[in-house]
C-alpha cells in the first residue's frame, strides 16, 4: 500500500526536477538527455495511473524517435550554443513572473473545481471493468470502432509531417554523381555505339577518339 | 498525503507546464530549447488528459492524449526540419535573426 504513493513521488520530483534541468542546462544535449528521463518519469506516471498501453508509447514515439530527433539535430547542427545563451539572465525575472502567474492560476482553477457527481455515469466510453479486459484492449476498441476516423486522420498527420521533414531537408549538391534513371532509359543506340572501319596497320588511336580513324 | 488522487497528478501536470513556459521566456534565443519547451507543455497536458480519464472512468481521455502525442511527434519533426533548413541558409539559429518574412 505504501508503495504505489512513493513511486508517484519518486517519479513526480524526478520528472519535475528533469523539467528544470531541460530548461536551464547550458549543454543542449544534457537538457535532450533529461527531456528523456523526463519522459521516462512520465511514463512511470502513466503506468501508476493504470494506462500502461499510452506509458509504452510515450516510450516508444518520444524516447525512441522524438528526442533522439533532437539529439540528432543538437549534434548536427555546428552552433555556437555558449554565444546563444547570452543575455538568458534578462528574462529571468519577467519568466519567472508569467510562470508563477500561470501557475497561481491553474492552481485557482483546478483547486475550486469539483467534479459533479453524476459525471461518471455519462461518461462517453465508460472504463470497462471486467478482469482480463486489459488497458490495451480496451483503447484498441474504442480506436478502432468509433474513433477510426480521426484515427485515420492521425495517420494522415504523421504521413504529411513525414513528407514535409523529407522534402524541406533534401537537397541535390552539385557535383555529386547520382543515377537518373530516365537518362539511362532514354539512351539510343545511334549515340551511343559506332561502328569504325579501322585501317590495316593504323589502329586506332585510343585518346583520339572514334572519330579521328576515319 | 499518502493517497494519491487526481490533484496530486494535476499539481505535476501544472509544474511542468509552467516550466515550459519559463523555458520559453528563458531561452529567448535558442529554438531548440523552445521546441523541447513546447514538448514539455504537451507532456503536462497529456498528463492531465489521462489523470482525468482515470479518475472519471472515461477512457476518451487516453484516446485524445494519443492524438495530442501523434500532432506533438509530427510538430517536432516539422520544426526541426524547418529548424535544419534555416540553419543552412543562415547559418545561425538566433531567433532575433528571423526576420526575413517581416515587411
Amino acid at each position: 500500500m505504501i508503495l504505489a504513493p512513493i513511486m508517484f513521488y519518486l517519479f513526480a520530483l524526478v520528472a519535475i526536477a528533469s523539467g528544470v534541468m531541460v530548461v536551464t542546462a547550458r549543454n543542449p544535449v544534457h537538457s535532450v538527455l533529461f527531456l528523456i528521463l523526463a519522459f521516462f518519469n512520465a511514463a512511470g506516471l502513466f503506468v501508476l495511473m493504470g494506462a500502461e498501453f499510452l506509458a509504452m508509447i510515450l516510450v516508444i514515439v518520444y524516447v525512441g524517435a522524438v528526442a533522439v530527433l533532437f539529439l540528432f539535430v543538437v549534434m548536427m547542427l555546428d552552433i555556437d550554443f555558449a554565444q546563444l545563451r547570452t543575455g538568458a539572465m534578462k528574462y529571468l525575472p519577467v519568466g519567472l513572473a508569467v510562470g508563477l502567474i500561470l501557475f497561481a492560476e491553474l492552481v485557482l482553477v483546478f483547486g475550486s473545481w469539483a467534479i459533479s457527481p453524476i459525471v461518471s455515469t455519462v461518461a462517453a466510453a465508460p472504463m470497462p471493468t471486467a478482469a482480463g479486459f486489459s488497458n490495451t484492449r480496451a483503447l484498441g476498441n474504442l480506436l478502432y470502432t468509433r474513433y477510426i476516423f480521426a484515427f485515420q486522420a492521425a495517420g494522415l498527420i504523421l504521413l504529411v509531417a513525414m513528407i514535409g521533414a523529407i522534402v524541406l531537408t533534401l537537397r541535390h549538391r552539385v557535383g555529386t554523381r547520382r543515377q537518373v534513371i530516365a537518362e539511362q532509359l532514354a539512351r539510343q543506340r545511334a549515340e551511343t555505339v559506332e561502328v569504325v572501319k579501322v585501317p590495316v596497320g593504323a589502329g586506332v588511336a585510343a585518346e583520339a577518339g572514334v572519330g579521328a580513324a576515319e | 498525503m499518502l493517497t494519491i488522487g487526481l490533484a496530486h497528478y494535476l499539481t505535476v501536470a501544472a509544474i511542468l507546464f509552467t516550466l515550459g513556459i519559463f523555458g520559453i521566456f528563458l531561452n529567448r534565443k535558442n529554438v531548440i530549447i523552445i521546441l523541447m519547451s513546447i514538448e514539455l507543455m504537451l507532456l503536462a497536458v497529456n498528463i492531465n488528459f489521462v489523470a482525468f480519464s482515470v479518475t472519471l472512468g472515461d477512457l476518451v481521455g487516453q484516446v485524445f492524449a494519443m492524438f495530442v502525442l501523434t500532432v506533438a511527434a509530427a510538430e517536432a519533426a516539422i520544426g526541426l526540419a524547418i529548424l535544419v533548413v534555416y540553419f543552412r541558409n543562415r547559418g545561425t539559429i538566433r531567433v532575433e535573426d528571423i526576420r526575413m518574412m517581416k515587411g
